[in-house]
Parts: structure tokens; C-alpha cells; sequence
């Protein structure tokens, strides 16, 4: 557990960068620092492992003050990934992922296996091993980065925007392989991002900062989108925040019509000899011979979100559940779902008051 | 007259000779050593400090300039009547044209690095002289390599005035040559001191080779061309050719 204990920084030139911060980081879990450029995210995370030092407050690492103990020692036990990576130009991907374990006199077989484990780990592969920094893409630089960070593995990670130097797809890509390797892990980590989204998708807890290092609202990312605290919380998160929360519910609430009520009438879902759904037909929608696509289907493990989704993509308005030998095993309309978010809705206001 | 003909001449090359030129060539590497040696242990220090620091970085930038409008002669004819005749004030004349080029180059290497660098290796964990060897010096290498290089040329050059002085070195073909008129002498110091240069040249870029790291001096980049696609995320690229 990490704790800010009335956390405050000044910095020389008289600028206030963090102010009587106050909050735990729950053990094992990730949490995310959000907000706008400037609000101190950086400075609070390298607070941490005094590359910053507090001028008022503490920090408490499992109860330890970090300025009791010996900094370079105490960052050897942290994991830190700089954001654009930071790796050594002369060193090639393997040393870099050795640095912390030859600096703790680790012996060189040992960690050399160890470092080779993590770049596969990562998504590397063994031929990256013996290459330099500049022969990477920048994707894999941050999984280098990630990797360097691990190979000592320290309980405590910080993480100051390590995906933010690449494009969407990739960062997609990085982002699911963090939560992957992080549920394999359980690393204590403190993770600083700009991007809402990408806190809301890796975040357990979410710190939402504000201008001059105030914590806006440090809540679940569910609770952070159906409840801001302010309207600097709700603006933040933004608009379609209703939408988005819905990807935390399981589609396993919602109450859903048979098969059996969309084989004739107005729109008859085309199925083949298995009961799997082939697509809409019906007056003035499609022959049955040619029918129009389903535009995909869910299952009872997806989220409200997808379901929705697929109720608005539908040509037909109904979304289609599967079963897992992909079997259509019910339906629901446009107009009952609606119904129903509206009932969840009103029995959320009915608890949280 | 032929050009050539006392640096072609067999008994100028017998080691029995005195004044042959092979002695004047151990001569003259021995002051050029000497004083780069010396002019190194002043001039890295000093531009390691200045560099990883910042301070007094103002000594760094106009050494270069003071140094190239020094003029070694006069400063050696400035040494001698102060302190006598010697190896002392050739050596001290030649370190003074050295130090600039070592100072500023080193300082340079050291500013040119990422800082991205030097902070994650604090961030990991590494102590202020951890972080100057294994990080900042080996990033600085290919600049400060090169101001010693650019530093021994002037220095085998220079150290020709070592025989202004009275003393060894291939000085003594030109001064001697001019002196008595022989004029294939004076071409015969000015070949082999600009062989020597060469040839120590070439002995530095392969040291520089061996020990600069291919990921900072560029041959990484050469030798396989590969900047390439990011292996399993993203969509499929063809792999180039
Ligand atoms: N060394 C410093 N000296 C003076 N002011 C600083 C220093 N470092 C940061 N600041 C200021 O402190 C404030 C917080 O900076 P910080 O880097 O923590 O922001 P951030 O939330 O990480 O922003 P970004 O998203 O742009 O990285 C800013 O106003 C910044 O200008
Ligand atoms: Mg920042």
C-alpha cells in the first residue's frame, strides 16, 4: 500500500504543483492518475521514489516514509517506466533490461535468463535481444521499457504515460497486454495517464486530478463515470460517460424474449439447420434467401455496452445472444432494453441516496 | 635536384645513424603522447565535470576559441625565457593547444545526451558515478573520441616546434633543411609528418570502432536496416524485402 500522507510540493521557483494530497494506493492493484496537463500527475508520482521530494506531507510505502530511507536503494525496489521509454542508446535491449538486477549484484546467468523470460513476457521475441534502441519501433521500445522496469521484480511499479508515445492501435494492443500481465503479476502499480479512456480501461482505482495538484475524485471507474463528484469530474470524463459506464455491467441482468418470438411475423431472424443466426428477414426488410446481416452478436458474459450497441447497429433494432456453440438462445428489442437500463437507473438513485 | 631523395636515402633510415628518421619519429610520438596524455587527464575531467553539472560551462565554450588564437611558437619562446630550455615548456605549450579541443568536445558529448536517459537511469537507481560511467560516458564517447583525435593531429603537427627549441622530433628535418638550405630534407619531415598523422588517425577510428558503442555511434542503424514494424500488435505489415 502506498500512502499520501497531506502531500504538498513547492518547487524552488515558488510554483505549487501539489497540494495537500491525501490517498491510499491499494496493494496489488492498479491505480490510474488522470488530468488535465500541468495538474501534477508526474510530480506526484515521482514523489514516490524521491526523483521528487515532498516539501510538506509523507509518503508511506507499507507504513515506510520514502525520505527514511536510502533513495538510490529504495528505487532499486521500484519498478519505473519513463514515458517515451527512456532506454540506454548504448546499450542493447538485454542490458537495458538487466540494469536494475546488475546494479543489486544479481549474478549474470541468473539475470540474464531472468531479462530473456520477460521479453517474451512482453511480447518480444528472443532475436530483439541483442538489438539497440534505435533499431526498435516504438512499441517495442515501451515494452522494453516495461520489461527493464520488472526485471528486478519490485512489488511497486510506476508508470508516468507509457503508451502515450504510440498510435491507437498499438496502444490497444499494449494496454490489453498490461492488464494480461498485470493478472499474472499483481504488481502494486501507480499508473499516470491524460487519457481518460485509457484510465477508465487499466485503472482499478482512478485519481482525477485538477489544476494545482488537487484530487477532483479518486473513486472505482465505474462509480467515476455514473457518479462524478463535480462538474470538473464530469466534464473530464465526458459526454458518452453514461454509455461507457454501461461496459461494467454483465449482460447477465437484462431480461430477454425467445428465439421462438422472431421466427415469423414482421422481422424473422434466419437461422441454419444448427440454430445459429444467419440474419434479418422478412416484409420489406429481406428475403429469407438472402437476409441481411445480424451485425454480430453477444453472449451472456459481454457488457450492457456491447448489447446496446448491437441493439442500435441492428438493421432491425433487436440484438441476438449466442450461446457458446454460437447458437441463438434469445433476443432483445431496442425498446425493452431501453426499458430496462431505465429501470437500473432508477434502482442505482434508489441506493446511492 | 630530386625532391625526394633524403627521404628515399637508405642511410637516413639506418638506426646506426644519428639524426636518422626513425629516432626522430620515436621523438616526436614521444612529446605527442606525452602531451596528450597529460592534456587528457586535465581537459575530460574538466569537461566531465562542467558537462554533467552545467557549471562554469562558459569556460567550456571559449576555451575553443582561446586555444585556436593562442600561437604555439610564440608561446613556447614565451616558456623557454621564463623557465629555461627543456622538454618542460614544449610540453606545456603543446597540453595549452590540446586542452581546447578535449574540454569542448567532452562538454558537448555530455550535453548532447537525452536527459530521458540520465533520469531513468536515477530512476533506477543508479548513484551520480554510476550514472557518469555507465551511462553519460559511454553516450558522450563518439564526441569526446573526437576531440582527441582532432587533438592529436594538432598536437603531431604542432610538435614539430619542439626542434625551434633545440630539441628532437621530425622538427628537426624542417628546421635543419631550412637552415642548410636542403630542401628534400624540409619535403621529407613534411611527408612523414603528415604519415604519422594519418597513420594515428587511422589507429584512433579503429579504437573509436572497438569501443563506442554501435548503438550510439550509428553502425547499428547500417548494419541491419531495420526500423521495423512492431512485432504482434497492430495490423500485419508485409515484411519489407
Ligand atoms: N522542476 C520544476 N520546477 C518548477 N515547476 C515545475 C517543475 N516540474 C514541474 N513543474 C510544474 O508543476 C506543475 C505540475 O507538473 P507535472 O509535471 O507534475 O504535471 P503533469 O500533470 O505530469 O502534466 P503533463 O500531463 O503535461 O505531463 C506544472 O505547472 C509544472 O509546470
Ligand atoms: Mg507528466
Amino acid at each position: 500500500m502506498i500512502t499520501f500522507d497531506k502531500v504538498s510540493k513547492t518547487f524552488p521557483d515558488g510554483t505549487l504543483a501539489v497540494e495537500n494530497l491525501d490517498f491510499e494506493l491499494p496493494t496489488g492493484k492498479i491505480t490510474v492518475f488522470v488530468g488535465p496537463s500541468g495538474c501534477g500527475k508526474t510530480t506526484s508520482l515521482r514523489m514516490i521514489n524521491r526523483m521528487i521530494e515532498p516539501t510538506g506531507g509523507r509518503i508511506l510505502i507499507d507504513g515506510k516514509d520514502v525520505m527514511s530511507q536510502d533513495a538510490a536503494l529504495l528505487r532499486r525496489s521500484i519498478g519505473y517506466v519513463i514515458q517515451h521509454a527512456g532506454l540506454f542508446p548504448h546499450r542493447t535491449v538485454i542490458e537495458n533490461v538487466m540494469t536494475v538486477p546488475n546494479l543489486i549484484g544479481t549474478d549474470k546467468k541468473k539475470s540474464r535468463a531472468t531479462a530473456m523470460e520477460l521479453l517474451l513476457r512482453v511480447g518480444l521475441t528472443e532475436s530483439m535481444a541483442n538489438k539497440y534502441p534505435v533499431q526498435l519501433s516504438g512499441g517495442q521500445e515501451q515494452r522494453v521499457g516495461v520489461a527493464r522496469a520488472l526485471a528486478a521484480d519490485p512489488p511497486v511499479m510506476l508508470m508516468d504515460e507509457p503508451f502515450s508515445a504510440v498510435d491507437p492501435i498499438v496502444r490497444a494492443g499494449l494496454q490489453t497486454e498490461f492488464l494480461r500481465l498485470q493478472g499474472e503479476l499483481g504488481k502494486t502499480i501507480a499508473f499516470v495517464t491524460h487519457d481518460i479512456d485509457e484510465a477508465i480501461k487499466l485503472g482499478d482505482k482512478v485519481a482525477v486530478f485538477r489544476e494545482g495538484g488537487h484530487l477532483a475524485q479518486y473513486a472505482s471507474p465505474q462509480e467515476l463515470l455514473e457518479n462524478p463528484a463535480n462538474d470538473f469530474v464530469a466534464d473530464f470524463v465526458g459526454r458518452d460517460r453514461g454509455f461507457r459506464s454501461l461496459s461494467f455491467d454483465s449482460s447477465g441482468v437484462l431480461v430477454l424474449d425467445s428465439v421462438d418470438s422472431v421466427r415469423s411475423g414482421s422481422e424473422i431472424l434466419v437461422l441454419d439447420d444448427a440454430g445459429r443466426p444467419l440474419g434479418w428477414a422478412g416484409p420489406g426488410i429481406a428475403d429469407e434467401r438472402s437476409p441481411l446481416s445480424v451485425a454480430g452478436t453477444f453472449t451472456a458474459a459481454d457488457s450492457l455496452r456491447v448489447v446496446t450497441d448491437l441493439a442500435i447497429s441492428s438493421p432491425v433494432g433487436i440484438a441476438v445472444r449466442v450461446n457458446d456453440s454460437g447458437v441463438a438462445d434469445g433476443i432483445i428489442r431496442h425498446p425493452s432494453l431501453v426499458r430496462q437500463l431505465d429501470e437500473r437507473r432508477r434502482q442505482r438513485a434508489g441506493t446511492a441516496s | 635536384m630530386d625532391y625526394l631523395e633524403y627521404l628515399l636515402d637508405p642511410e637516413h633510415w639506418d638506426l646506426a645513424v644519428t639524426g636518422n628518421i626513425p629516432s626522430l619519429v620515436v621523438d616526436h610520438l614521444y612529446y605527442t603522447v606525452i602531451t596528450l596524455v597529460i592534456a587528457s587527464l586535465i581537459a575530460i575531467p574538466v569537461g566531465l565535470y562542467i558537462g554533467h553539472t552545467g557549471r562554469f560551462s562558459f569556460v567550456a565554450i571559449n576555451a575553443g576559441n582561446a586555444g585556436r588564437s593562442l600561437p604555439t611558437l610564440g608561446l613556447i619562446i614565451l616558456l623557454v625565457t621564463v623557465i629555461g630550455f627543456g622538454l618542460l615548456p614544449v610540453i606545456i605549450a603543446l597540453v595549452i593547444l590540446a586542452i581546447p579541443p578535449i574540454l569542448t568536445s567532452t562538454y558537448a558529448g555530455l550535453r548532447a545526451i537525452n536527459p530521458a536517459s540520465v533520469d531513468a537511469a536515477k530512476g533506477m537507481g543508479m548513484r551520480p558515478i554510476q550514472i557518469l560511467f555507465r551511462v553519460e560516458i559511454p553516450m558522450a564517447l563518439p564526441l569526446i573520441l573526437s576531440g582527441l583525435r582532432s587533438a592529436t593531429l594538432q598536437v603531431v603537427s604542432t610538435a614539430t616546434v619542439a626542434s625551434y627549441v633545440g630539441l628532437g622530433g621530425l622538427g628537426r628535418l624542417l628546421v635543419d633543411g631550412l637552415a642548410l638550405n636542403q630542401y628534400d630534407r624540409v619535403i621529407a619531415g613534411a611527408v612523414v609528418v603528415a604519415a604519422l598523422a594519418i597513420v594515428l588517425d587511422l589507429i584512433a577510428s579503429s579504437v573509436q570502432r572497438l569501443v563506442v558503442s554501435p548503438g550510439v555511434s550509428g553502425r547499428a542503424l547500417t548494419r541491419t536496416s531495420n526500423k521495423a514494424p512492431s512485432s504482434s500488435v497492430g495490423p500485419a505489415t508485409a515484411t519489407a524485402g
